[in-house]
């Protein structure tokens, strides 16, 4: 078994990827590896390619070059072991649905179509809404509960397959602080639980101190595997200098100014 | 009102009003909740063209209806699914051009265009027995697929990109439900006539989810809903000589006014 660990194979392999929509190229020159164990965090501005990234990775759009694997497999075959955690929509605020039902709906696939949930999935929905403080509240409607508290069940929702890679796509936009480190706490919980964790954000003050390798997407990866961003990598992605600490940073994220280069 | 329950016409009636408000209560709350109402709107109006051309061709109106409908909703569907932008003008211009060629076919029908109009406006006391049976088997498809296919069919409508990842079949869902809407239409242009049949297929779905957050509960306040709006309409219609199309959607339209005010008016309605 141990073996088989040591030997397996990289949980996402993407190589030089393009991809984008229609004729329109977004995502320029991907090479990403995702390691088993990792917590990676991926910054970068809006209309970066972040979202277009997830999707190659999920199997929602095709590749317009390279390859991209997901458990040494088609995305498409691959996605049954990504948790996903969409972004808060919108369109979320009104839809009546009980939070319950929501992370029920993690326990869906092709595979059990005519068959209702069973005890089993019963047991694990409210262990996951356990997981993440919101086995309480599984009775009320989404529509009532704050982007926090809905974004935690999106998690639970994700986490009702066991995942061995969970990806979440902006998971602290409109949350305020004290919620978005009630979610990191919880992504450093399912990490050290032997989840791989990929997120994305445009949100440079977010991006907690809990993830072990950092990087800048904008069209063009800046990933090294590693947990330090340096000025050369923020200026490709940003286009501009960019003062982190300025922005609330944890400085340990952060390569020092001086020494550098 | 015994007197109104002795006429043949009348009890048609009221069971086509049981009938379709199952219907309306099932398909119209997928549809709200899929937010799929302008393309509802769009495959009965484009449902015309086929009636028009049905009476063209001395054929029978609601298999042109039907033909149409459902090439409607395919075409809509497709449109909605593939097309990055300007769906909703394309639907539009469908709807239009569905409306038109009817008109023009019914212009070139020589003789007697009247019943035309029953279409366009409904006419619930000619429904007839053959009529109910029609509605009966496209209710029993309906519900039956929806039992069958409840929780994916909510998964799909709450969060379609979470389906697919999940591997559901989501593109021969989508297929499924807007064959189920292109069906309802079909039926409901019976009772309340195109013009209105968004007004009968959305309002009471759109009453329930304010008030409601299961969708099989939504469902069935719609179908109540439904049932209280075309009972209650045809009664009145009856005994003050209006047209019954018309004063079921008045109904429903002034319950829906005041439920959204009743819903301001309460922050903490029950869920």
């Amino acid at each position: 078994m141990e073996m088989l660990e040591l030997i397996s194979q990289p949980l996402v392999k993407i190589k030089d990827l393009y991809a984008g929509y229609n004729h329109e190229t977004v995502l320029f020159d991907i090479d990403l590896t995702i390691e088993k164990g990792d917590f990676i965090g991926l910054i970068g501005p809006n209309g970066g390619g972040k979202t277009t990234l997830l999707k190659v990775m999920l199997g929602l759009i095709k590749p317009q070059r390279g390859t991209v694997q997901v458990m040494g497999d088609s995305p498409e075959r691959g996605r049954s072991h990504i948790g996903y955690v969409p972004q808060l929509a919108e369109y979320d605020a009104t839809f009546p649905i009980s939070v319950r039902d929501v992370v029920r709906m993690g326990r869906l696939s092709n595979q059990r179509l005519f068959k209702p949930y069973s005890k089993e999935d019963d047991v694990i929905v409210s262990e996951r809404l356990a997981w993440v403080d919101m086995l309480e509240h599984q009775d009320r409607a989404l529509r009532e509960l704050s982007g926090g508290q809905r974004q935690r069940v999106y998690i639970a929702r994700a986490l009702t397959t066991d995942p061995k890679l969970l990806v979440l796509d902006e998971p602290t936009i409109s949350v305020d602080i004290e919620a978005s480190a009630l979610i990191y706490d919880l992504l450093y919980r399912v990490n050290q639980g032997g989840v791989t964790v990929f997120l994305v954000t445009h949100d440079l003050n977010v991006i907690s101190s809990y993830v072990k390798t950092i990087g800048c997407l904008n069209r063009r990866l800046h990933y090294h595997g590693e947990k330090q961003v340096t000025d050369e990598m923020l200026r490709a992605t940003y286009g501009c200098p960019v003062d982190l600490i300025a922005h609330g940073l944890p400085h340990r994220v952060l390569a020092e100014h001086e020494g550098q280069h | 009102m015994s007197e109104l329950l002795s006429y043949s016409f009348m009890q048609n009636a009221l069971i086509a009003g049981v009938l379709v408000s199952l219907a309306c209560g099932v398909i119209g709350t997928l549809v709200v909740l899929k937010r799929m109402v302008f393309i509802a709107g769009g495959v009965a109006h484009t449902a015309y063209g086929g009636v028009g051309m049905a009476f063209y061709f001395g054929i029978n109106p609601i298999l042109g209806a039907v033909t149409f409908s459902l090439l409607a909703s395919f075409l809509m569907g497709y449109v909605q699914r593939q097309t990055r932008q300007r769906q909703d003008t394309l639907i539009g211009v469908m709807w239009a051009i569905g409306m038109a060629v009817g008109i023009i076919f019914a212009d070139m029908t020589p003789g007697y265009k009247a019943d035309l109009m029953s279409y366009l406006f409904g006419s619930i006391l000619a429904v007839t027995q053959v009529d109910l049976w029609m509605m009966l088997g496209v209710n029993i498809l309906v519900i039956s697929l929806v039992v069958l296919f409840y929780k994916e069919l909510q998964a799909t409508a709450f969060d379609e990109t979470y389906a697919r990842v999940r591997n559901l079949p989501v593109d021969l869902l989508y297929l499924m439900l807007i064959t189920m809407i292109g069906l309802a239409v079909v039926m409901l242009m019976r009772v309340v006539g195109l013009i209105m049949i968004i007004a009968l297929l959305t309002v009471p779905a759109a009453i329930g989810s304010l008030f409601l957050k299961h969708m099989k509960h939504i469902m069935l306040l719609a179908t109540a809903l439904s049932l209280v709006f075309t009972t209650g309409g045809l009664i009145i219609s009856f005994f003050f000589n209006l047209t019954s199309g018309a004063t079921i959607i008045l109904i429903s339209g002034v319950t829906y006014l005041a439920a959204l005010v009743i819903h301001k008016h309460c922050q903490r309605c029950p869920e």
